[in-house]
C-alpha cells in the first residue's frame, strides 16, 4: 500500500470520483490552471479540462450558491473554498439554502453538494488564514460536517461526501496536509459520514478529537503507555451529526474524558460532546469532563510566540492527558 | 383590429391563454386577500399589478424543459409553469398536499420539481446564484436549457444578485435575470433603493445586455424573454430584463401602505392595470366576446371554490412530520 500525504489523499478520491461519475465537477478560486493554492486539485484541470475543474471569479457566495444550483439539475459539484476563513460571505447560501432545501420542500429538491475547506492554524496564517469555523455550521440540521485526521480517513469519507445526497462540508486541517502522511490503499473505498473511529483503545481515560489533534492524542497517548496510563482515542471524523453512541460507549468505559478541539473553547463542537456525556454518562464519571481547547480570542494572532500559545500542541496534550489520568 | 402579438410570434391562442392565465392569478390572488381578511388563512403575499411580466416572460420560455426560479409575488409565472390553483390553494392553507412544501413555508415560497420551479426561501435574491448553476448544468450537459430567476428591484442590490449576474457573464451561461420593478422595497421607493436610472444599467458592469421594458405589456415582455432566451439557448449568454411594474397591494397583507405612499398614487396606478389594458387588446383582437368574458370569469370562479373548499378540508401534516425530511432518510434506513 503506497504511503501519501493528507492532501494527496484529497487529490486521489477527487479524481477517482471524478472518472467514476462524469457529474462530478470542481469549482472555486484558483483551481484550475494552478492546481489550488494548496494544490489539492494539482493535474485534475490537466486530465478533466476546464469545463469539469471550473476557475470562478473571486465571489464566495456565488461559488456555494452555483454549487447549490448545479446540484438540483443533477450534477455533483465540489466546492473548494480557498481557506475556511473565506467561508463567511458563503454561510446565507450554505445555512439558508443548502441545509434547508430537501426539508422546505418537503423532500421534493435535495442538494448533494460538497464544500471543501482547509482550516486551522499554525502555519503563521494569522487570524484570516487559521480559524477553525464548524462550530458556526455545527447546529444546522440539514449540513455534515466532516472532519478527517488521517490520509485514510480523508480519501475514503471525501469520497462518501461526494456521493451523499445531502449538502457536506469537508473540512481539511492545513497543516495535516503535508506533515501527515500514511498508507491508503489504491482501490475504491468509502468510510461512513456520522461515524466516529477509535484510533487507539484503551481502558484508563477516554481523548475524544478531531483532525490534527489526533495525532497530538496518538502521540501523547504511546508516551503515557510507557507510564501505565492507558488511553483512548476517539476520532469523531464527523462533528455534526456527532456520533453520539461512540461518545458514550467510551465515556461510559473509561469515567475520565478529555475532549480536545483547537477551535476557540465556549460554544464549540466539544460543548455539545461534553453535554451529551453529560446528560448520558453521569453515573459512570470518575473525574469532570475536561476540556482543552484554544482561548476564547477572536482567533490566532500572526507573530509566533502568540500564535504558539493560541495552537494545541503535543506537550498541551499530554500535559492535559496526564492531570486527567491522576485526578 | 390588433395584430401586435402576431408580430411577436404568438397565435391567437397564446394570447387567449395568457389572458385566461392572468385572470386566473388576479382572481386567485384577490381570493387569498378575502381568506386573509375573514381569519382563514394567516399570510398573503401579493403579485397583483405584476402579472403581465409573470405570464409574458413564462410563456417565452419552454415550458416542458426550462426552469424558472420564482420571487414570493410569481403566482402567474407558476401557475403558467404548471402549478394549479388547488395547489396554490393548498399552500396558502398550509396542508399536507401543498406540493411546495407540505405546509412548512409561507404562501409564496414556491418549489415543485416535476414543473421545474425550484424552491425557494425568505432570504432575498439567494435564488440567483441557483439559477447559474442550473446554467451551467445545462451548459456543461449540453442541453438547450435555459433557466430564468426572478427578484425585485431591491433585491438587486443584494450580493448574490451582482456575484450571480457576474458569474454568468463570465462564462456565458444561459440565463435570465428578470427584475419586476414594482417601485418598492417594502416601503423604501425605487430612488433610495438604487443610484442609476434603471436596474438594467447594472447588465453592463456584467457583460450581458440589460433592458428596460414596460411589464404592464405582456406581449412585449413575451418578445424581449423570447429573443434573449432564443440568444442564451444558442450559446450567446445571459441577459438582464427589467420590466417597469406597480405592485397594487400593499407588501403583504401585514403592511399598510397607507403610511409610505398615497391613495392617489395608487388609484393612478390602477389606471394602467394590466389585466384592463391586455383584456382591452384581447377583444381588440376579436379574441373575447363580452360573453366569452363572462363565461370564463364563472369558470375561475368555480375553480376557485372548489380549491378553496379542497384546500380547507383536506388535513394538515401530523405534526411529528415536522421531523422528517432533514436528510435523506432512503440513505438512513440502509445504515440502520
Amino acid at each position: 500500500m503506497a504511503v501519501i500525504s493528507y492532501i494527496e489523499a484529497v487529490t486521489m478520491a477527487l479524481r477517482e470520483e471524478m472518472e467514476r461519475d462524469p457529474h462530478v465537477f470542481i469549482l472555486g478560486e484558483d483551481v484550475g490552471k494552478k492546481g489550488g493554492v494548496f494544490k489539492a486539485t494539482d493535474g485534475l484541470y490537466a486530465q478533466f479540462g476546464e469545463d469539469r475543474v471550473l476557475d470562478t471569479p473571486l465571489a464566495e457566495s456565488a461559488i456555494a450558491g452555483v454549487a447549490i444550483g448545479a446540484s438540483m439539475a443533477g450534477k455533483r459539484p465540489v466546492a473548494e473554498m480557498q481557506f475556511a476563513d473565506f467561508i463567511m460571505p458563503a454561510v446565507n447560501q450554505i445555512i439558508s439554502e443548502a441545509a434547508r432545501i430537501r426539508y422546505r420542500s418537503n423532500n421534493d429538491w435535495h442538494c448533494p453538494i460538497v464544500i471543501r475547506a482547509p482550516y486551522g492554524g499554525g502555519i503563521h496564517g494569522a487570524l484570516y488564514h487559521s480559524q477553525s469555523v464548524e462550530a458556526i455550521f455545527a447546529n444546522q440540521p440539514g449540513l455534515k460536517i466532516v472532519m478527517p485526521s488521517t490520509p485514510y480517513d480523508v480519501k475514503g469519507l471525501l469520497k462518501a461526501a461526494i456521493r451523499d445526497e445531502d449538502p457536506v462540508l469537508f473540512f481539511e486541517h492545513k497543516k495535516a496536509y503535508r506533515s501527515i502522511k500514511g498508507e491508503v490503499p489504491e482501490d475504491d473505498y468509502v468510510l461512513p459520514i456520522g461515524k466516529a473511529d477509535v484510533k487507539r483503545k484503551g481502558e484508563d481515560i477516554t481523548v475524544i478529537t478531531y483532525g490534527l489533534c489526533v495525532h497530538f492524542a496518538l502521540q501523547a497517548a504511546g508516551k503515557l503507555a510507557q507510564e501505565g496510563i492507558d488511553t483512548e482515542v476517539v476520532d469523531l471524523r464527523t462533528v455534526y451529526p456527532l456520533d453520539k453512541e461512540t461518545i458514550i460507549e467510551s465515556a461510559s468505559k473509561t469515567g475520565k474524558v478529555l475532549l480536545i478541539t483547537e477551535d476557540n473553547k465556549e460554544g464549540s463542537v466539544m460543548s455539545e460532546v461534553s453535554a451529551i456525556i453529560a446528560e448520558h454518562c453521569l453515573f459512570d464519571l470518575d473525574a469532570p469532563i475536561k476540556r482543552l481547547a484554544g482561548p476564547d480570542v477572536p482567533a490566532m494572532p500572526y507573530a509566533l510566540p502568540m500564535e504558539k500559545y493560541f495552537m494545541m500542541n503535543p506537550e498541551k496534550v499530554e500535559k492535559a492527558m496526564r492531570d486527567l489520568a491522576e485526578f | 383590429m390588433e395584430q401586435k402579438h402576431k408580430e411577436a410570434g404568438l397565435t391567437d391562442e397564446d394570447v387567449v391563454n395568457m389572458y385566461e392565465t392572468m385572470l386566473l392569478a388576479r382572481r386567485l390572488d384577490e381570493r387569498m386577500w378575502l381568506l386573509n381578511r375573514s381569519g382563514k388563512i394567516p399570510f398573503v403575499v401579493s403579485g397583483q399589478g405584476q402579472e403581465a411580466a409573470q405570464i409574458g416572460a413564462a410563456f417565452a420560455l419552454n415550458r416542458d424543459q426550462d426552469y424558472i426560479l420564482p420571487y414570493y409575488r410569481d403566482f402567474g409565472m407558476v401557475l403558467a409553469f404548471g402549478m394549479t390553483v388547488k395547489e396554490l390553494m393548498l399552500a396558502s392553507f398550509a396542508k399536507a398536499e401543498d406540493p411546495n412544501s407540505g405546509g412548512r413555508q409561507m404562501p409564496g415560497h414556491f418549489g415543485q420539481r416535476k414543473n421545474r420551479i425550484v424552491t425557494g426561501s425568505s432570504p432575498v435574491t439567494t435564488q440567483v446564484p441557483h439559477a447559474v448553476g442550473i446554467a451551467l448544468a445545462a451548459k456543461m450537459d449540453k442541453k438547450p436549457i435555459v433557466s430564468l430567476v426572478t427578484f425585485g428591484e431591491g433585491s438587486s442590490n443584494q450580493g448574490d444578485f451582482h456575484e450571480g449576474a457576474n458569474f454568468a457573464g463570465v462564462h456565458k451561461l444561459p440565463v435570465l435575470f428578470l427584475c419586476e420593478n414594482n417601485q418598492y422595497a417594502i416601503s423604501v421607493p425605487l430612488n433610495k433603493q438604487i443610484a442609476s436610472p434603471h436596474v438594467s444599467d447594472r447588465a453592463a458592469g456584467y457583460g450581458m445586455p440589460g433592458y428596460t421594458i414596460d411589464g404592464n405589456d405582456p406581449i412585449a415582455v413575451y418578445q424581449c424573454v423570447k429573443e434573449a432566451a432564443d440568444r442564451a439557448r444558442e450559446g450567446g449568454g445571459p441577459a438582464l430584463i427589467e420590466t417597469l411594474v406597480y405592485r397594487l397591494t400593499p407588501h403583504t397583507s401585514d403592511d399598510d401602505d397607507r403610511s409610505y405612499r398615497t391613495a392617489e398614487e395608487v388609484k393612478e396606478a390602477r389606471t394602467r392595470d394590466p389585466l384592463d389594458s391586455f383584456r382591452l387588446y384581447v377583444k381588440g383582437a376579436g379574441l373575447l366576446t363580452d360573453e366569452r368574458e363572462k363565461q370564463l370569469e364563472t369558470e375561475i370562479a368555480d375553480m376557485i371554490n372548489e380549491a378553496t373548499e379542497y384546500a380547507e378540508q383536506a388535513p394538515y401534516a401530523s405534526p411529528e412530520s415536522a421531523l422528517q425530511f432533514v436528510y435523506n432518510e432512503a440513505a438512513e434506513e440502509e445504515n440502520a
